[in-house]
This record gives structure tokens, sequence and C-alpha cells, in this order.
């Protein structure tokens, strides 16, 4: 019961981290029809310019999280500008290697300036522990919950309420009647990337924190497909509860099973999810099917 | 072709079916054949290593081309199927002690089946989806290699002898060069071939508009997973192929990155072009190696530049992707088309 606990709890926080960088995902394919597979390295940019900000120029980790948004907001508008625009209207193929390109050239940048060996940013979030049922419960883990709960609903909010938020909808429903109607298709673009990059800077952060910053944060990019898939391409409460499920599947295959097994456990739901149902438990039914 | 000839016009299906049309593609093609012939008398040692990988990869890119460029169903499991030729042929070979040759063959029909099973989701699935699907492929079949000790050794190499065949022993890159070109030119002749053939049209019908090939009466089922099982064959090859020309095998040769690359050399080469297959392999396998000889160069004025060459590499890959995608997402193959077409109209622009 005790491990069950612990699993069910570090599998929540691997969740919540996963539903901020599904979050991203789902921005861009909603507003702009793109898959991006270079979502896992803009966790690793975020994770290094807190580090470097941090460590390199001494902030203060608040003053380093928004160096980080910062540069998340300029890294989305530019690569929406010069990489993205020109593939509009190309086969999916395109688009698709052309985020891949884009992950390479994030990777490799990240590895000429920081090199290959993991490294330590000092903690921000709260230490110690918690005793509850006779598991050990990190604050870290805890704060990381609460704060991706805290940016989820933001978000939640933001596209229920907020003018933008519902341009954004606008937009992703149908681009031509949204134009005619006095909203700018490019900015919500550019808007989509923007978020997109801010929400996984959030979530490479608190990975950062939670597990130190390397290269291999990139892989975390892609846990997120089985997330996205699960939850639905286009659907924003399906991150959180796709989150939850594939983070709590890893924690309980790799404490029940073991064995390496959860790195795959993602994956088959992955396949399971696409032949059954492909637009995923909340995505909407507009899948081509063959 | 006479000066007043205003094109290439056909007066038969037959002559229209013919590969080479003109006196200047014949003459290239007993150019490229010298070339082929001469290379490995003119390159370095060093080079002639890259000039086998560039053969393996040709192999490996003609089967991605089949299957992304010309049947259009996008795949991220090449890696995984590469790994599948691997080691299926290095297991038959140790284990069965089956000779190579047949290890080899088998190994292609192995890996011919396998991409056959992974092609199902290609059968419900389009685009992106299918994209995310092989990509779960890839990593479903790497796991089972990392994991399946009894079989694959799990996470330690396989290492294998030295072919050898009627006593002689395989053991320079020189003697591979043989094995390997021989393979890569019977890729693009079939590859090439096969698209002459009705098989070959209907993947290229089905990717232009699959509801319309199934009107007109092709089997829009059978015809993707005709392609997955070919396009595998193709990759299981060039698994095998680097499995016994490198002498080990480990899992760590076959990952995302390695579908990723093949991805990148039909894109760089020309997507729907055999040709491009093999400008794109000669183009990204050449480069890395490129960069890797100018960083030993100005290792002497800027003395971390060797320690920086595979930062460089990472970035300079996904900048000719991004580059290529944006300015000719038509490859090589059309940069090359178009360099004919300026000489051959000169002083005309068309």
């Amino acid at each position: 019961m005790t491990e069950f606990f612990q699993l069910t709890l570090f599998g929540l926080s691997n969740g919540a981290i996963l539903a901020l960088a599904a979050l991203g995902f789902v921005l861009i394919y909603k507003a702009t029809g793109v898959i991006n597979f270079a979502q896992g390295h803009f966790l690793l940019i975020g994770a290094y310019v807190f580090y470097a900000a941090m460590l390199v120029f001494g902030f203060h980790w608040s003053l380093a999280i928004l160096v980080g948004v910062v540069v998340a907001i300029a890294l989305g508008v530019l690569v929406e500008r010069f990489v993205l625009r020109p593939m509009i209207g190309e086969d999916a193929i395109a688009v698709i290697m052309v985020t891949i390109g884009l992950s390479s050239m994030l990777g490799g940048g990240v590895q000429f300036f920081f090199g290959t060996s993991p490294k330590q940013t000092p903690k921000f979030l709260p230490s110690g522990s918690l005793e509850l049922a006779g598991a050990t419960i990190p604050y870290s883990r805890l704060a990381a919950i609460v704060i991706a709960a805290v940016v989820l609903t933001a978000f939640t909010l933001f596209f229920t309420r907020s003018r933008h938020g519902i341009a954004m909808r606008a937009v992703a429903d149908d681009q031509q009647a949204s134009l005619t109607i006095g909203i700018s298709v490019r900015k919500v673009f550019a808007m989509a990337w923007a978020l997109a990059a801010v929400t996984a800077v959030i979530g490479g952060i608190l990975l950062a924190d939670l597990t130190g910053v390397s290269a291999n944060l990139a892989g975390f990019g892609l846990v997120v497909f089985p997330v996205v898939i699960l939850g639905g391409l286009d659907s924003v409460p399906g991150t959180i509860v796709g989150g939850a499920i594939i983070g709590l599947l890893v924690q309980y295959s790799a404490g029940y099973i073991g064995n390496g097994f959860e790195q795959i456990v993602p994956f088959i739901v992955l396949i399971a999810i696409l032949m059954v149902r492909p637009y995923g438990l909340f995505g909407q039914t507009r899948i081509e099917r063959v | 072709m006479p000066a007043t000839a205003t094109g290439v016009h056909h007066r038969s299906y037959a002559s229209e079916l013919r590969l080479r049309h003109t006196r200047a593609e014949k003459a290239r093609l007993v150019l490229v054949a010298l070339l082929v012939l001469a290379l490995p008398f003119l390159v370095t040692p060093y080079w002639l290593t890259i000039v086998n990988q560039i053969g393996i990869a040709i192999v490996g890119a003609v089967g991605l081309n089949i299957l992304v460029g010309y049947t259009g169903q996008i795949s991220l499991g090449q890696g995984g199927f590469l790994a599948v030729g691997a080691y299926s042929s290095a297991i038959l070979h140790l284990r069965a002690d089956l000779p190579v040759p047949v290890s080899i063959a088998l190994a292609v029909l192995t890996t011919a089946v396998l991409g056959a099973f992974f092609g199902i989701p290609a059968l419900r699935l389009k685009g992106l989806y299918l994209a995310i699907a092989t990509l779960a492929s890839q990593e479903v079949i790497l796991f089972t290699v990392r994991t399946w000790d009894a079989v694959t050794g799990g996470t330690d190499a396989i290492s294998l002898p030295r072919l050898e065949m009627a006593g002689f022993v395989f053991r320079k890159d020189f003697h591979w060069y043989w094995i390997i070109a021989a393979f890569a030119v019977l890729a693009v002749i079939t590859g090439r071939n096969l698209f002459r053939t009705g098989l070959g049209r209907s993947f290229m019908a089905v990717r232009d508009q699959d509801i319309a090939a199934s009107a007109i009466g092709i089997d829009v089922t059978k015809t993707k997973v005709l392609a997955f099982a070919i396009s595998s064959a193709y990759a299981g090859l060039a698994g095998a192929l680097t499995a016994h020309y490198t002498g080990i095998v480990t899992w760590e040769r076959f990952t995302l990155d390695v579908s990723v690359l093949y991805l990148a050399i039909i894109i760089v080469g020309g997507l729907g072009s055999i040709a491009g297959s093999v400008y794109g392999a000669i183009f990204m396998i050449t480069l890395p190696a490129l960069i890797t000889r100018f960083g030993q160069d100005i290792q002497s004025v800027w003395s971390d530049a060797a320690a920086k060459v595979p930062a460089v590499q990472v970035v300079v890959f996904g900048l000719v992707i991004v580059l290529f995608l944006i300015f000719e997402p038509r490859g090589l193959n059309r940069i090359w088309q178009r360099m004919k077409d300026y000489i051959r109209f000169w002083p005309f622009r068309y």
C-alpha cells in the first residue's frame, strides 16, 4: 500500500509535467495543425536557459524563470515566422521533418554550448519531504503538481474567457471565417507557438529541479506523443487526463513489473489507442480514416 | 538529339517506358558505371569506409523512398527495420550456422514479413497519425531487441566473425566495397524498375489519391501492406549488410536518430525519386565526415574544435533538413534536373 501510494504520487507529478509539455503540443496543433516534434527540445531549451541564467549569470531563481519565459516567447515567434510559415500548405511529411530538423538544431545548439554532461541546478522548489501513510513524499514533487495545475487552469481560463484565447479557438475551427471577422491568423499562429514554448519552458524548469539538467530531457518529448494521442490531439482537458494516465502507468509498471518495461508502456498504449480510437478520449472525431 | 527537335517525343508505348531516351543519358550511365568501378582505387582508406557507408545507406534509402516517396506512407520506423535485418542475419549466422548469403536472404525475408505487420496501422491511419504510430513501432522493436536476452543478447553487442566465402576472407574495406556496391546497384536497378510495373504504379496511385485508386480497381489494403513489406525488405538488406560489414551488432546503431537520418536522406535527395535516394545518401553521409575533417583542420586555430564537432554535426544536420524543406522541397534531384535543363536550353530560359 505504501509503495502504491508513493508510485501514485510520483506518477501524478510526472504526469503533471507531461501535461504541461502536452499542452504546448495541443496549442500548436489546435491553432496551426502542425505536429511539433521539437516540443521535447523546447523543454530542453527551457531547462538550459534557466540553468545558464542562474549559474552562469548568477540571477535569482525568480529572475531566471522570467528570462526563460522571455527566451521562450522569442524562440516560439521566430520559429513560427521563419521555419513553419514557409511550410503552410505543404505535405504532412514536410511539416513533420521540418520540426524534426528544428529539434536537431536546438539539441545540437545546447550540446555545443553546454556539452553533454548532466548539470545540477540549485533547487528552488521546497526541499524536505512529508511522511504520509508510510510513504515519503518530497515537497518538490507536490510543488510541481501544484504549479502544473495552476498553469493548466490558467490556460483553460484563457481559452474560455480571454479575447485572444477565443480568437485562437476560432482560428482552430475555421481560418477563413476568422479572417473575415477580423482576427489576424498570423498573430494567432505566432501566439500559439510562443505560448507553447512558454509551457514547455515551465515544464523544463520543473524537470530541471526534479531530475537535473541533461540532454536526456529531450526524450521527455517522445513520451508526450502517447499523452496527446490518448487525450486527443486538440483537447486541453485531454492533456491533463492523458498526462495523469501515462504518468501513473509508467510508475506502476516500473514499480510492479520492472525490467525496463516502463519505457515501452506508453508506446503500447499509443498504438492501441491509434488502432481503436485515433482521435483520443476527448479529441474531435475529425480524423481522416482510411 | 538534332538541333531542330523540340523535346522528347514518343511514338510507341515501348519507347515511353524506356528508362533512357537520349544519348546524353546513355553516356552518363557509362560514366557512372566507370566511376563505380574506379572509385575504390581513387580514394584514401578513410574515404573508402565512408563510401561503403554510403552504399549501405543507398540500399536503405531506396527502400524508404519506395514507402514514403512513392506510396506516401510516412515511416519513422526505418531504424527498427534495419535492426531486425541486422539482428536476424547475425543470429541466423551464429546460432543456426547458416552461411552468410543464406542468413542475409532470410533476414531480408524476416524483415519484409515484420514490416508488413508493422504496416497494419497504415490501413487505418494517414499522415501525422501514421508517423506517430510508426514511431511507436520503432520504440517497440528496439525495446524487444534490448530485453529479449535469450535471442538478441540484450544490450550487449553481438560480434560477428569476418565474412568468409569459398576460402576467401573479406577483411578489408576494399573487399567489402565490391559486395556493397553490387547490392547498392541492385537496389537502384530494382527500385527504378519497380515503378515500371503495375505494382509500382499502384503505389503511386495510392499516394496521389487513395480513393480514386480504389475506384479504378486497386486493392488499397494489399498495396499498402506490400509497400511496407518491400520497403522493409530493403531496410533488412541494409541492416544485414551493416551487421556483416562492421562485425558488430548493437541496438545503439538503430535508434530513432537513424530513422530520422534516412528520412532526411530521401528528403534532401528528393522524395519519389530513386536517383534522389542516391544523391541524398551521398550528401548526408559525406557531410558529417567533411565536418569532422574541417574540425581537425582548424584545431590549430581553435583548440576546442574537435570536441565541438559532434554538436556542430547535429546542428548542421538539422539546418540542412530545414533549409531544403524551405527552399527546395523536391531535393537534390530537382536541383540536378534544373541544371540539366539550363544547359540543354541555353541560351534560352525555357
